[in-house]
C-alpha cells in the first residue's frame, strides 16, 4: 500500500540544488527515466493523497534517486572513458587509469592533461607513453626476478617499464593483489621501486576468470567510493548502489532517504537507516548525546550539586553544609548554595532560605536539572518507540501467521489478507518517524511552527497506537475488524505523509529555529 | 611450490658469494633462516657490532613479504634507531605488503637494513616504544605501519 509512494520516489520536478549539470553517472540513463515519467507530470497538482494508482506527485520529503546495479555502474564507467578517450587521444585502458587517478572527475582531467600532460601520465603511472602495446613473449637468456627460473622457453611479460617477469609470476603476483589484498586500480609493477600502475589490458591478459571478475568488482567498488553522487547500500551483501544528487552542503535543509532494491531505507546523506524528519547533523547530536548521557548522567544528577562559582560537580559524601570547593576554594552552603561567609554565626544550620545569592545558585541548578528532565522525556519516547521498531520483526513473523490462519478459518483469499501486511508496514514505518521527531523536538526552539509539529506529532502517535492495539486482537475477531483496520492503516500513513511534508517544507525555507548550531556539513 | 624453488635458488647463491657484512647463520629448513648483519662504515652507533637477523618466509614468499625482525640474545643487541623497536621489530616500508616488490629477494633486504643503519645518527627508539612493546603481542606481518618519515 505505502509502497506507491517508494515507487514514484524519483520523479521529474527539480528540486534546488539537484539539477546540477556535471552528474557524472548516467547522463544517458536519466533521460530514460525522466521520459517515462514525463507523462505524469503537471496533471496532478493539489491531489490529495489517494492510494490507488501511481499518479502522485513527489511528496516534499521526498528526494530523487536511482538505484544501480554492478552491471549499471560497470556500462557508466565505460560509458565515461568512452567519450573522455577521444578527447586525450589515449587507449581505453590508459583512460581509465587517467580517469581514476582524477576520481572520475572528467572535465578536471581533461583540463590538467591539455595543460601539462607529461605530469598527469607520470602522477597516474603512466610515464612517458601511455598506449600499451604489451604482449606475452619469450626471450632469450631471460632469467625471472621472481622465481629466478632462467628455462629458455619461459613465457614472459613486461609492461612499457620494462620490468620484465615469467608470466607464472607476473600472474600470481596480480592474482595475490587482487584475490587477497583486495587491490585493483592502484596495482603497481612487480618490479622493485616502479610505481608504474598495471592497467586493465595487461590484467585482462594474465590472471584467471575469477582473479578478472573479482578486479572489476573491485574498480566498480572504487568508482561508487569516487563519485560523490554514488553510494553502496550499506545493508549487508547488498549489491546495488544509490545515485542521488544531493550534496553534503544540502543536508541542513533536506533529508535525503532513499530506497534500495533490496528494500532497505537509508539516509544518503549519512548512510543511516532513515531518520526522517530528523537532518543529518541533528542525528549525529542526537546519538552522540544519547551515547554520552547514560545512567552516569542520571546519577550525577541525583547525587551531586555544582559549585556555584566554577560548576565543578561535587558529590557530598557526609559532613556539615559548610562546603569549600576542592577546585576553586569557594565555600558556600550545600543547602541554599550561597555564600558561605553570608550565613553570620549561624553555623551548620541554614537557615537563609530567602537570601538572594541562595536564590541564584539555587535557579542555577535548577535551570541544569530541568535541562536533564526535559531532555529524559524526549530521551524515554524516542527509545521507546526505537524498541517497538526492533519488536517489528516479531510482529511480521506473527502477521504472517495470522495472514495464513485467517486463509484456513475465515476462509479469506490470499488477496484478501493482505491488509495486515499493509498494517505491519505502516507501523514500523510510522514508529521510526516517530521516534526521530523526538529527537528533532528535543533541539527544537519554539516558534510559530512548532504547535503544528506537535500536534501532527501527536496526531501521528494516537494514530500509530489505535492501530497498535488493533493489531493485538485475536485472530478471530481480526476478519470482522478488516474495513476499520484498513481504514486506520490509511489513516497512519496520511498522518505520517503530513507530517513529513509539513517538516520537509519548512526545513527546506530554512523556518525551523533549534537551540543549538549544528556543525555546517564538510 | 615457488617459496620452495625461489628459496633453493636462494640459498644456492648466498652459500656462492655473499654480500659484504653478511653471514649465513642458519638456514636449515625453507622457513626460517638466521643472518648476521654488520655495518660497514665507522658510524659510531654501530662500530664493531654485529646484528643477527632473523627471517621468516611464508608459503607465498616472494610475493608476500618475509617477516624480518631483530633478534637479541647473549651477544646480540637490537641497534638503536628511530625505525627499530626494542622488541627487534623493524618499521621499514619495503618490508610491508604495500611497497614489498617480489624482485626483492633475503640478501637485498639486509642491504636495505644495512644502509637503513648506515644513514642513522639519532640514537634513540621510535616514539611510543615503551607502549608499542609492552602491549605488542603480534608478528609484524599483523600490523599495519604508518610509513610517517620514509627519510631516516
Amino acid at each position: 500500500m505505502e509502497s506507491d509512494d517508494e515507487i514514484n520516489s524519483f520523479h521529474t520536478s527539480d528540486d534546488e540544488g539537484m539539477d546540477d549539470p556535471d552528474s557524472d553517472l548516467s547522463n544517458g540513463e536519466d533521460s530514460d527515466v525522466e521520459d517515462e515519467l514525463e507523462e505524469y507530470d503537471g496533471d496532478d497538482v493539489g491531489f490529495e493523497s489517494q492510494e490507488k494508482i501511481g499518479k502522485q506527485q513527489k511528496k516534499p520529503y521526498e528526494v530523487d534517486f536511482k538505484v544501480y546495479s554492478p552491471e549499471d555502474i560497470q556500462r557508466a564507467q565505460q560509458r565515461t572513458v568512452d567519450e573522455v578517450k577521444g578527447v586525450l587521444q589515449q587507449s581505453p585502458e590508459a583512460t581509465a587509469i587517467l580517469l581514476r587517478s582524477f576520481r572520475w572527475n572528467r572535465d578536471k582531467l581533461i583540463d590538467a592533461y591539455m595543460e601539462r600532460r607529461e605530469a598527469v601520465l607520470e602522477q597516474a603511472g603512466l610515464g612517458d607513453e601511455a598506449s600499451s602495446g604489451a604482449k606475452i613473449m619469450t626471450v632469450p637468456g631471460f632469467c625471472c626476478e621472481i622465481c629466478w627460473d632462467d628455462s629458455p622457453e619461459m613465457q614472459t611479460f613486461a609492461m612499457k617499464c620494462g620490468h620484465r617477469f615469467c608470466v607464472d609470476c607476473y600472474k600470481r603476483y596480480l592474482t595475490t593483489k587482487i584475490k587477497e589484498e583486495g587491490e585493483a586500480s592502484r596495482i603497481r609493477c612487480p618490479g622493485d621501486d616502479c610505481s608504474r600502475v598495471v592497467d586493465s589490458k595487461s590484467i585482462d591478459l594474465l590472471v584467471s576468470e575469477d582473479a578478472h571478475d573479482r578486479y572489476l568488482e573491485l574498480l566498480t567498488r572504487t568508482y561508487v567510493d569516487d563519485l560523490e553522487n554514488l553510494k553502496w547500500c550499506p545493508a549487508p551483501n547488498c549489491v546495488y548502489a544509490v545515485d542521488c544528487k544531493i550534496k553534503p552542503r544540502d543536508l541542513p535543509r533536506i533529508v535525503p532517504t532513499v530506497h534500495c532494491d533490496c528494500s532497505h531505507e537509508f539516509c544518503f546523506g549519512c548512510t543511516l537507516n532513515d531518520h526522517q524528519p530528523a537532518p543529518c547533523m541533528l542525528v549525529r547530536k542526537w546519538l552522540k548525546k544519547c551515547e554520552d548521557d547514560s545512567e552516569t548522567a542520571n546519577w550525577i544528577s541525583a547525587n551531586t550539586k555544582e559549585c556555584p562559582r566554577c560548576h565543578s560537580t561535587i558529590e557530598k559524601n557526609g559532613g556539615c553544609n559548610h562546603m569549600t570547593c576542592r577546585k576553586c576554594r569557594h565555600e558556600f552552603c550545600w543547602m541554599c548554595m550561597g555564600v558561605w561567609s553570608e550565613h553570620g554565626t549561624s553555623w551548620y544550620n541554614c537557615n537563609r532560605y530567602e537570601e538572594r545569592s541562595g536564590a541564584e545558585a539555587r535557579d542555577a541548578q535548577a535551570k541544569s536539572r530541568q535541562s536533564l528532565e526535559r531532555y529524559l522525556h524526549y530521551y524515554n519516547r524516542y527509545a521507546n518507540h526505537e524498541q517497538s521498531a526492533k519488536l517489528d520483526k516479531d510482529i511480521y513473523i506473527k502477521t504472517e501467521k495470522k495472514m495464513t490462519q485467517l486463509q484456513t478459518t475465515a476462509g479469506m483469499s490470499w488477496i484478501e489478507v493482505q491488509f495486515l501486511e499493509a498494517a505491519s508496514q505502516a507501523l514500523q514505518q510510522c514508529r521510526q518517524t516517530l521516534k526521530w521527531t523526538y529527537a528533532f523536538a528535543f533541539y527544537l526552539a519554539r516558534n510559530n511552527q512548532t504547535e503544528i509539529f506537535e500536534d501532527n506529532q501527536k496526531d501521528l502517535e494516537f494514530a500509530v497506537e489505535n492501530l497498535s492495539e488493533m493489531f493485538e486482537k485475536p485472530v478471530d475477531q481480526l476478519a470482522g475488524l478488516k474495513v476499520d483496520m484498513m481504514d486506520k492503516t490509511s489513516y497512519c500513513n496520511r498522518r505520517r505523509i503530513i507530517l513529513l511534508s509539513d517538516t520537509a517544507e519548512n526545513l527546506k525555507n530554512g523556518n525551523w529555529e533549534f537551540n543549538v548550531d549544528f556543525d555546517t556539513p564538510r | 611450490m615457488l617459496a620452495t624453488r625461489r628459496l633453493q635458488k636462494e640459498l644456492q647463491k648466498m652459500h656462492a658469494q655473499l654480500a659484504p657484512g653478511l653471514t649465513l647463520v642458519k638456514a636449515e629448513d625453507l622457513t626460517e633462516w638466521v643472518l648476521d648483519m654488520r655495518v660497514l662504515d665507522d658510524n659510531p652507533l654501530y662500530t664493531g657490532k654485529t646484528f643477527r637477523l632473523k627471517f621468516m618466509f611464508s608459503q607465498k614468499y616472494p610475493i608476500e613479504p618475509p617477516e624480518v625482525i631483530f633478534v637479541q640474545d647473549a651477544e646480540h643487541t637490537i641497534p638503536m634507531h628511530p625505525h627499530i623497536y626494542s622488541n627487534g621489530i623493524i618499521c621499514l616500508n619495503i618490508l610491508d605488503k604495500e611497497a614489498w616488490s617480489p624482485a626483492q629477494n633475503v640478501e637485498s633486504v639486509c642491504i636495505s637494513l644495512q644502509s637503513m643503519l648506515t644513514g642513522n645518527d639519532k640514537n634513540e627508539r621510535p616514539p611510543g616504544d615503551e607502549e608499542f612493546v609492552r602491549g605488542n603481542t603480534r608478528r609484524p606481518r599483523d600490523i599495519n605501519f604508518y610509513f610517517h618519515d620514509n627519510a631516516v
